[in-house]
């Protein structure tokens, strides 16, 4: 195989540049650019102080101005090497900025106010990471809290997920009954309506099982996925029958062959489901937000939108937070995911 | 990688002895079980946790969501609601002309079919296009292969509220692209309150959320396509572009049909994050369906839960419709192939 | 299936039950403006030390699951304990009469008594609740940036043209994005809608027609967006009747005037700092008054609660003139309360010199509301009037509507609405 890759590409453009192979690094490193490019923003603007949020042009890296304590004044001051009225330029620390005017005094002599417009002083700065973004949340946000809601929330519908969705897909797969292409039709007929649009009468339901504001409430609605059974499904039609027929004649019960043969066999498409419910359970935010009235019951996603109260939009721990909101799912995609592509090519999606 | 590789086979064989203890004790009343009701009455056990959850969480609402449909008023419960037939229904067809929302009733829904129309359209096109490509050049043998399908993965593990958030922190008036824009001379657009650009910036994120999901099943089917095809067609003298027509895209269409497929139901049923981006604004430029639906039915002052059930059954009408018209013709190109 | 499905509902609501089943538990759902969560929760804290077999929890949540989570809940037979609401109107079916449970009913008449219609449905005596604040809309002024553009602060009588002038000259002046904000709500505009003569309720209390008072000021905000003297990404990034204040751009020091109320000054207090000067400038005139527009937030109890005693026993211990008084001293709000407000002399906890003369400007403005505005809160049909204007003058300013369609849609909904509720 390898030799007919070599014989392909020497065809194009040989040991010279291709104009295929400029495109194609063009196109990847655009799209690390892209792709990479947004979220790294997130997270240096994550650690910037409001002020410096609300700064426009915004800069790369968090800054912080340099401060200094000047005589007469109870807080530290902000420095600026300022161009003075009289054409000097000297490094002044800042009283207060009032639209397009800053009231600056010499540190060292600090007695008169020189008035000086805002384009002719340059902040004196320093890179500084305004960790208090991450770490003041967590005395004002039950943050261990939502994020042990979270996890919980993740692990058990994953896990029940898995179970359900395995279960149903080795029967729609493996075994031959009346009404078999109808449950499918309907399973992946109801795909065609997302949860959104069903919440008032989800929410009806829910009321009725009496699983309002619980945590279970949460869970339920969201295990018994079509994509999920779909997938399965597909990858458990590629197992080959006479394995099955072999065990049967073995006299190995139905629940047997589905544990020790079909599960075994199909873990590289469960692994893909895992990974998928996980990031799908884990960034969850309309249905929790819904059904859970109970503080300490919310997960991160809705804590995260907590913050982002219409009043009080506190950019910088938003930004933190959503960092942090991200990292675990990160983590797993890092572990698993060689898995991925094995999963998805194996189910053989024809 | 290898890291988490030895650990989550750690944690793996660490859960394997109880749950292997768990399932052996369920064998033996299953054993009873199938015994009574022969091979159908285990399919009906396997099936039946999955239906019973499907059953009542997603069917019942669905059905449920049908009898909202047909009646009108503010309580919550079905049987405080009064019934109106297919008034609502009535109601959001009413139109003089379907193409100009403003002789509707309800304008707001049209305006909101209309803008979802279009926005499928272009962003389903664009998605496919932009996977293929990813999909192709990830197909070669390129340095770091893993690497860069991670990269064209990674916003699809962000939750739409984050994605929402962090491209509104890009294009506000005082974010990240008017200030790139703004150092080469530019004045600061407005990306969100600017009718045009707020439909394409949503269509832009959107596309930028998704595309590694199916770039990865296309990528797949393009690993599946066996190489000989490709050697055979070199030996012939084929040029590439003919290749890519005649062998690759014929070899990838089940893949594809998939893929156009989920984007279009996906596409039709946006929400999530350009809600967050633009909240449905300026005016009602990228007000989409599900977000009308989610207005009407709960969040808006202006609440009305049957219509909204109405217009989510319409919604859904239409996605059924879409999808066998697009399996139909799969079907027939798998027969024409096959013939050929 | 309908009538099995509210019928297991009851059963099942009964037998499990939700939040504050137990006896001894109140949960409380609260929002804040500034600092209110920290002030009731220490006031709630002490409560709990005189009243150890009572457990309450405070749930602060952001103002838009009041606004949209919170109806569901009540509809589905849900929720807290007690809420502090701004829909008190709306929502007034849901409210507990505690009138039979209250020790002293009489303190209740005569203190919150202006008000309590504002919270019970038309033509009842019950007392639901009480209100946290009075809150009146109004505008802030930058002083500082219009010192340093060198235009004067309109006076006390200046009209809403005038002021936008006076704004479009500071923000030329200071190179400022907008000459003013003023929050996406149809409630923010209907007072400056009755300063133009405006009147929502028809003789018989159904909703009128939009009429010339609404059509003036409306026209004068699409206007002012078209022109760029009003910041547009307030009311034009958002649709339907989502809610959004233009807060932080005030505290930016991005536009010189701004139309909010009352609640926000705890909020400008802490975040301004001594950045800038400000002042509250009452609202300005229309063509038939200088009207702003009265409100707050309630504190209701839920019928829905299990535990009604306890419910009782908290609200009167947040009723009470002293802690009323603490309450309104330490959040900046103006009371509701008859007692405090006759006695006066309330010491605002603030060091920023700004806050006693705007409150004092609030007292002062309460005095200018017009009747057509006071009648406001406690119609029914005002949630109905205000998102109608909301959305329908968004679409305009975006440029999506023709402002005479927005005029006729806006009777369209409200009436649908209006047929609905039957």
């Amino acid at each position: 195989m390898s030799r007919a890759i070599t014989f392909l590409t020497r065809r194009r453009g040989g040991r010279g540049w291709h104009w295929t192979d400029v495109f194609i690094w063009t196109w990847l490193i655009g799209g690390l650019i892209v792709m990479f490019g947004p979220a790294l923003w997130l997270v240096m603007s994550s650690f910037k102080s409001p002020a410096q949020l609300a700064e426009f042009p915004p800069t790369l890296l968090p800054y912080a101005t340099e401060q200094v304590m000047v005589e007469g004044y109870d807080k530290p001051l902000n420095l600026f090497t300022a161009k003075l009225p009289d054409g000097t330029t000297k490094v002044m620390a800042e009283v207060r900025r009032i639209g397009i005017v800053s009231q600056l005094v010499d540190p060292e002599e600090p007695g008169e106010i020189v008035k000086v417009n805002i384009a002719d002083r340059e902040p004196v700065r320093q890179v500084h990471f305004a960790t208090e973004n991450y770490t003041e949340p967590f005395e004002h946000f039950d943050f261990l809290q939502y994020l042990k809601n979270s996890v919980f929330v993740t692990v058990i519908a994953t896990l029940i997920t898995l179970l359900t969705n395995s279960m149903a897909a080795f029967a729609l797969s493996k075994y031959q009954f009346r009404g078999r292409n109808f449950v499918l039709l309907l399973i992946v007929g109801t795909l065609m309506v997302p949860l959104s649009v069903l919440l008032v009468p989800l929410y009806s339901v829910i009321s009725a099982v009496g699983l309002f504001d619980s945590l279970w409430g949460v869970i339920l609605p969201t295990v018994a996925t079509p994509t999920g059974v779909f997938l399965l499904r597909q990858y458990m039609l590629t197992i080959p029958d006479e394995l099955i027929d072999a065990a049967r004649m073995d006299n190995a019960s139905e629940w047997q062959i589905y544990w020790r043969i079909i599960l075994p066999l199909a873990a590289p498409a469960l692994a893909v489901l895992a990974i998928f419910s996980v990031v799908w359970r884990w960034n969850d935010f309309l249905w929790p937000l819904v059904v859970l009235s109970r503080k300490e019951l919310y997960t991160l996603q809705v804590g995260l939108n907590t913050y982002a109260g219409e009043l009080n939009v506190q950019w910088h721990f938003i930004l933190a937070m959503t960092v942090v909101t991200m990292i675990p799912v990160v983590l797993v995609f890092v572990f698993l995911q060689r898995y991925i592509t094995a999963g998805i090519a194996g189910t053989g999606l024809k | 990688m290898s890291a988490g590789a030895s650990l989550s086979s750690r944690i793996g064989a660490a859960l394997a002895a109880p749950i292997g203890w768990l399932a052996a004790i369920i064998d033996a009343p299953l054993k009873i079980w199938q015994r009574a009701t022969g091979t159908t009455g285990m399919a009906a056990f396997f099936l039946a946790p999955n239906m019973l959850i499907f059953g009542v969480f997603v069917l019942a609402p669905f059905v449920i969501n049908f009898f909202y449909s047909t009646t009108s008023g503010n309580a919550f419960f079905l049987s405080d609601r009064t019934y109106v037939g297919a008034e609502q229904y009535a109601r959001l067809l009413d139109c003089g002309s379907y193409l100009d929302t403003s002789t509707c009733r309800e304008d707001l829904f049209w305006n909101a079919v209309h803008n979802t129309g279009l926005f499928v359209l272009l962003q389903v096109s664009l998605l496919i296009v932009v996977s293929m490509i990813t999909a192709l050049i990830l197909n070669r043998e390129i340095v770091g292969r893993s690497f860069w399908r991670a990269v064209f993965f990674f916003p699809v593990l962000l939750s739409p509220v984050v994605v929402g958030l962090i491209w509104k922190w890009i294009l506000q008036r005082q974010g990240l692209l008017n200030s790139v824009l703004f150092q080469f001379g530019y004045e600061p657009t407005e990306w969100l309150t600017d009718r045009f650009w707020a439909f394409a910036a949503g269509i832009t994120v959107s596309v930028w959320a998704h595309m590694g999901f199916f770039t990865l099943i296309l990528l797949a089917g393009l690993q599946a396509i066996p190489r000989d095809l490709y050697e055979a067609a070199e030996m012939d003298g084929t040029k590439p572009g003919r290749m890519f027509w005649r062998i690759t895209l014929p070899m990838l269409m089940p893949n594809l049909l998939v893929v156009i497929i989920l984007a279009l139901i996906r596409a039709v049923q946006i929400f999530d994050e350009v809600y967050v981006l633009t909240g449905g604004g300026p005016g009602t430029s990228t007000l989409y369906l599900t977000q009308y639906i989610y207005e009407v039915g709960f969040a808006s002052l202006l609440r009305n839960p049957g219509l909204a059930a109405a217009a989510s059954i319409l919604m859904g009408a239409v996605l059924v419709v879409l999808t066998l018209v697009q399996l139909q013709i799969g079907r027939r190109n798998e027969k024409k192939g096959a013939r050929e | 299936m309908k009538v099995k499905i509210s019928i297991v509902g009851a059963m099942a609501a009964a037998l499990m039950g939700s939040s504050a089943a137990f006896a001894g538990d109140v949960r409380v759902m609260w929002y804040s403006d500034g600092v209110e969560g920290e002030v009731i929760k220490d006031i709630l804290d002490r409560f709990q030390k005189d009243n150890p077999d009572i457990k309450i929890t405070l749930d602060n949540v952001a103002y838009k699951v009041v606004q949209e989570q919170l109806p569901i809940q009540l509809e589905s037979g849900q929720g807290p304990d007690i809420a502090r609401v701004t829909n008190i109107k709306e929502l007034a079916n849901h409210w507990l009469d505690m009138r039979p449970m209250l020790s002293d009913p009489k303190y209740w008449d005569d203190n919150f008594g202006s008000t309590a219609n504002w919270m019970r449905p038309d033509g009842s005596d019950a007392i639901t609740g009480f209100m946290t604040q009075l809150t009146l809309t109004g505008g802030f002024a930058n002083k500082t940036l219009f010192e340093q553009a060198g235009v004067a602060i309109p006076g006390e009588k200046a009209t809403w043209d005038e002021w936008v002038e006076a704004g479009a000259q500071v923000a030329k002046s200071q190179s400022l994005p907008a000459a003013f904000a003023i929050d996406r709500s149809g409630h923010r505009i209907s007072g400056p809608n009755v300063s133009y003569g405006a009147n929502y309720i028809a003789a018989d209390g159904a909703p009128a027609k939009v009429d010339d008072g609404v059509k003036t000021f409306g026209g004068k905000l699409v206007q002012w967006v078209a022109d760029g003297k009003m910041l547009k990404e307030t009311w034009v990034a958002a649709a339907g009747s989502t809610y959004r204040a233009a807060a932080e751009d005030f505290i930016n020091a991005q536009i010189p005037f701004y139309y909010s109320g009352s609640w926000q000054v705890s909020n400008l207090s802490s975040k301004i700092g001594d950045n800038f000067d400000w002042v509250a400038t009452g609202s300005p005139c229309g063509t038939a008054g200088c009207s702003g527009l009265k409100g707050g937030a309630a504190l209701v109890a839920i019928k829905y609660t299990k535990n009604p005693t306890d419910v009782v026993k908290v609200m009167e211990y947040l009723s009470r003139e002293e802690i009323v008084k603490e309450f309104s001293e330490r959040t900046l709000f103006l009371p509701a309360h008859k007692g405090v407000v006759d006695k006066g002399g309330l010491k605002w906890v603030s060091q920023d010199k700004n806050v006693p003369a705007a409150m004092d400007a609030f007292v002062k403005a309460a005095g200018q509301t017009l009747p057509n505005a006071d009648a406001l809160p406690s119609w029914k049909w005002s949630n109905a009037y205000y998102g109608a204007l909301v959305t329908r003058l968004s679409q305009v300013m975006a440029g999506e509507m023709k402002i005479d369609d927005a005029w006729a849609r806006i009777d369209q909904d409200i009436a649908d609405k209006v047929a609905q509720a039957k």
